[in-house]
């Protein structure tokens, strides 16, 4: 059945027919004819941001937390550039969303127009694919192929630009689904059995082998693969920043997070394993430091989604390309059929001796004040690993990264691979709504904090009702933490005087009309956070203030090697002699 | 380093140029040449980009490529299996007294002479890279006033073809 509608109705009935529930973002000029059917739409629901940046980051926290793409809008020009970052940062997590920007008319592309950005060519770098619209006959065969493209194989972000214009025209919209052209686009999610096998023999030969857990094993919905995984052949597992909550942190077998900040028991399996079994991982710099002296005795079992992710960084000796499901739903297989087993006791042994000797700690302060990890502990343990937690970048990041118990696959979103500082509030909006049973507690810093918190209004207005923990040390912590490490504490430039309450995070929540808490002193920790969660009609805002001197360990520096790991200032792990 | 030659099928599609490109670019590739024209069928460019890089990283970037939406396929073409050209325009300084030496090395180079002023002559001339240029070193000393020169297209030798298969995918999106 064919019908006659403007490319604007073509485009909300077709995010309709790809099953879109809810879109964020702000309208503009360009964009504006899409506005006027959205608006009647019964099945997509609008939520209009304070921020196209917000829109962006809300997009890819609902689809973090839900699976699905998120989606949101923006006008042409500013309203598409600030889409920009968290395009970006879809880009480097490899979160599945659709970008919708208007576009100056088709005659005037080229022009300099009023509102003019070449969006299509400044997101080339940083989106899976992108299209350019300007005939409104292809804006629904567009929108159905940047979903399938923005969710299979590796996700990523896909950009659809739409001239005005063809918003505008009529066209007919075809009978449902209209054929997808993709004739370059065929990614391969199931792992070539030859692979298999030789990975397999590798497990059984190995004596310390470790299971380098990534994003990707989420991402294909592989949680309980990995566990079943993991207990049939005993292998130690570590889960990087991307992959917290994928494998239960309680489980005997978790060595922790590895990486620059990574616990030293998760790092120490890394650096000592004879094999690495990469599932959905990229050998990112923060999780190798110094890539020559990374896990020098390991042969690398790699397998990941995207052919171009094995031996990118690092040479692959079985290198595995397919969907993390599929690969350890065979790999499982094989090890059942095969009757060798590998022996791994000793390893254990040392493993052992790595997670009692070194476990993740911190100092409590004799003045009496906050220690920020002490507030990630408390939160752990009080709003428990049901919830889901976002945060941004920097030391909250990592200090939520490391104290916080994760059990769940997606319980944990944050700005992994782009560091993007703002993304911590706009995330958990999304994420609530898109799950909106779920409790969703965002943890930021004052300077992430400040970035994006005017969402608080749209969260307010939309009955959002997220708790946010402000990690409040009044520095930019991280970077303040690199000046005293390593710039002789010279703090250029990183201190926001956001102790002095400037501005005041309490009345500022407020004004949003939420309900501000504060909470400076480690005794009314646990009555501060029993209060927000008692508040379930209102987004709740907590200040808690925290010593500006408290730092992330361990630490590896900045292209150093791992071997180098201190687990507090000067304080490097004895490893044991045998290597 | 050592010089390899993909040929590239992609999209008939506007941006498929300025996305291979600053592929090569923004994962810091240099290219030496590139050559985008139509195929036998309409809907398939080809691209023939020559690269001057390793065995690990040409693996990398055309790993990459093959990721862009656009990219049907993508074949390394063995110099020694594959026919190579590259065509060249040169505006030599020839007068009456030098025309006839200038001639002369243009049959010697099975070249073409496509255009005579009194005191100039513009050369046709295809080649292999090193044709063409032992060409320009023999006709330096007559003074080269303007040269332009093509990026290098290659086919491989034999019955086979590069776009069979692609154009079957094609045909079952049609």
């Amino acid at each position: 059945m064919t019908e006659q509608m403007t490319g604007a109705q073509a485009l909300v009935r077709a995010l309709e027919h790809v099953g879109v529930d809810t879109v964020f973002g702000i309208p503009g000029g360009a964009i504006l004819p899409a506005y006027d059917p959205l608006y009647d739409s019964t099945k997509v629901r609008h939520v209009l941001v304070r921020h196209e940046q917000g829109a962006g980051h809300a997009a890819q926290g609902y689809a973090q937390a839900t699976g699905r793409v998120g989606v949101c809008m923006a006008t042409s020009g500013p309203g598409a550039t600030n889409l920009v970052t968290p395009i970006a940062d879809a880009y480097m997590d490899s979160v599945p969303m659709v970008a919708i920007t208007g576009q100056v008319a088709s005659a005037a592309i080229g022009t300099d127009a009023f509102q003019e950005a070449d969006i299509s060519g400044i997101t080339m770098p940083i989106t899976k694919h992108n299209f350019l619209v300007t005939d409104p006959a292809e804006i629904p065969r567009t929108i159905l192929e940047a979903f399938h493209i923005a969710s299979t194989g590796r996700p990523g972000p896909v950009l659809v630009d739409i001239a005005k214009d063809a918003l505008q025209a009529m066209t007919t919209f075809p009978s449902w689904p209209p054929a997808m052209q993709l004739p370059g686009y065929r990614p391969v999610t199931r792992p070539h059995s030859k692979q298999i096998r030789e990975a397999v023999k590798l497990i059984a030969e190995a004596k310390r082998p470790v299971l380098y857990v990534g994003g990707g094993v989420h991402k294909a919905g592989a949680s309980p693969e990995l566990l079943e995984f993991a207990e049939l052949t005993g292998i130690p597992v570590v889960t990087t920043l991307m992959a917290r909550g994928t494998f239960p942190d309680s489980h005997p077998q978790h060595m922790g997070m590895p990486g620059m900040h990574g616990s030293v028991s998760a790092v120490g399996a890394l650096q000592k394993s004879d094999l690495l079994i990469g599932l959905g991982v990229r050998f990112d710099d923060r999780v190798t430091g110094e890539l020559s002296s990374f896990a020098p005795y390991a042969k690398v079992v790699h397998a990941d989604i995207d052919p171009a992710e094995i031996s990118k960084n690092r040479h692959a000796d079985v290198p595995i390309v397919g969907d993390c499901k599929e690969v350890l739903t065979e790999l499982i297989a094989m090890v059942r059929a095969d009757d060798r087993k590998g022996d791994y006791t000793d390893w254990w042994t040392a493993l052992g001796t790595y997670k009692k000797t070194y476990p993740l700690g911190y100092t409590e302060f004799e003045d009496g004040s906050l220690a920020p990890q002490y507030v990630m502990e408390r939160l752990s343990a009080l709003v428990g690993p049901d919830a889901i937690y976002t945060a941004g970048v920097g030391q909250h990041q990592m200090w939520a990264a490391q104290f916080i118990g994760y059990e769940k696959p997606g319980t944990f979103i944050n700005s992994g691979g782009a560091g993007t500082m703002g993304f911590a509030v706009p995330a958990a909006m999304g994420a609530k709504m898109g799950r909106p049973d779920a409790t969703v507690w965002a943890i930021d810093g004052d300077g992430c904090f400040q970035m994006t918190n005017q969402e608080l209004a749209t969260c307010t207005i939309e009955g959002v009702p997220i708790k946010i923990a402000v990690i409040n040390n009044g520095n930019l912590g991280m970077v303040r933490q690199w000046q005293t490490l390593f710039y002789n504490e010279r703090y250029s430039n990183t201190d926001l005087q956001t102790v002095r309450r400037i501005p005041d995070f309490v009345k500022l929540a407020e004004a949003y009309g939420c309900v501000g808490l504060r909470c400076e002193r480690p005794e009314d920790v646990d009555a501060t956070i029993e209060k927000a969660m008692e508040i379930n009609d209102v987004p709740v805002v907590i200040d808690f203030v925290v010593h500006q001197d408290a730092m992330v360990w361990p630490m590896v520096a900045a292209g150093t090697s791992n071997d180098d790991i201190k687990f507090a200032r000067d304080m490097a792990p004895v490893w044991d002699s045998e290597e | 380093m050592s010089r390899h030659t993909l040929s590239v099928l992609v999209e008939n599609k506007p941006g498929v140029l300025a996305r291979v490109a600053a592929l090569f670019s923004r994962r810091g590739f240099n290219i030496d040449s590139l050559a985008v024209g139509p195929t036998e069928h309409a809907d398939i460019s080809r691209m023939t980009i020559v690269v001057n890089v390793e065995e690990l990283p040409l693996e990398q970037v055309t790993k990459q490529l093959n990721k862009l939406i656009n990219v049907l396929k993508i074949v390394e073409l063995d110099p020694g299996q594959s026919v190579q050209r590259e065509l060249m325009l040169i505006k030599v300084r020839a007068d009456a007294e030098t025309r006839s030496n200038v001639l002369e090395l243009v049959n010697l180079f099975r070249a073409r002479c496509v255009d005579v002023a009194s005191d100039a002559v513009t050369i046709e001339v295809t080649g292999t890279p090193d044709k063409l240029e032992a060409f320009i070193k023999v006709l330096e000393p007559f003074g080269i006033k303007e040269l332009v020169q093509s990026g290098m297209v290659a086919i491989g030798r034999g019955a086979r073809s590069i776009t069979d298969r692609s154009l079957r995918a094609l045909d079952r999106t049609a």
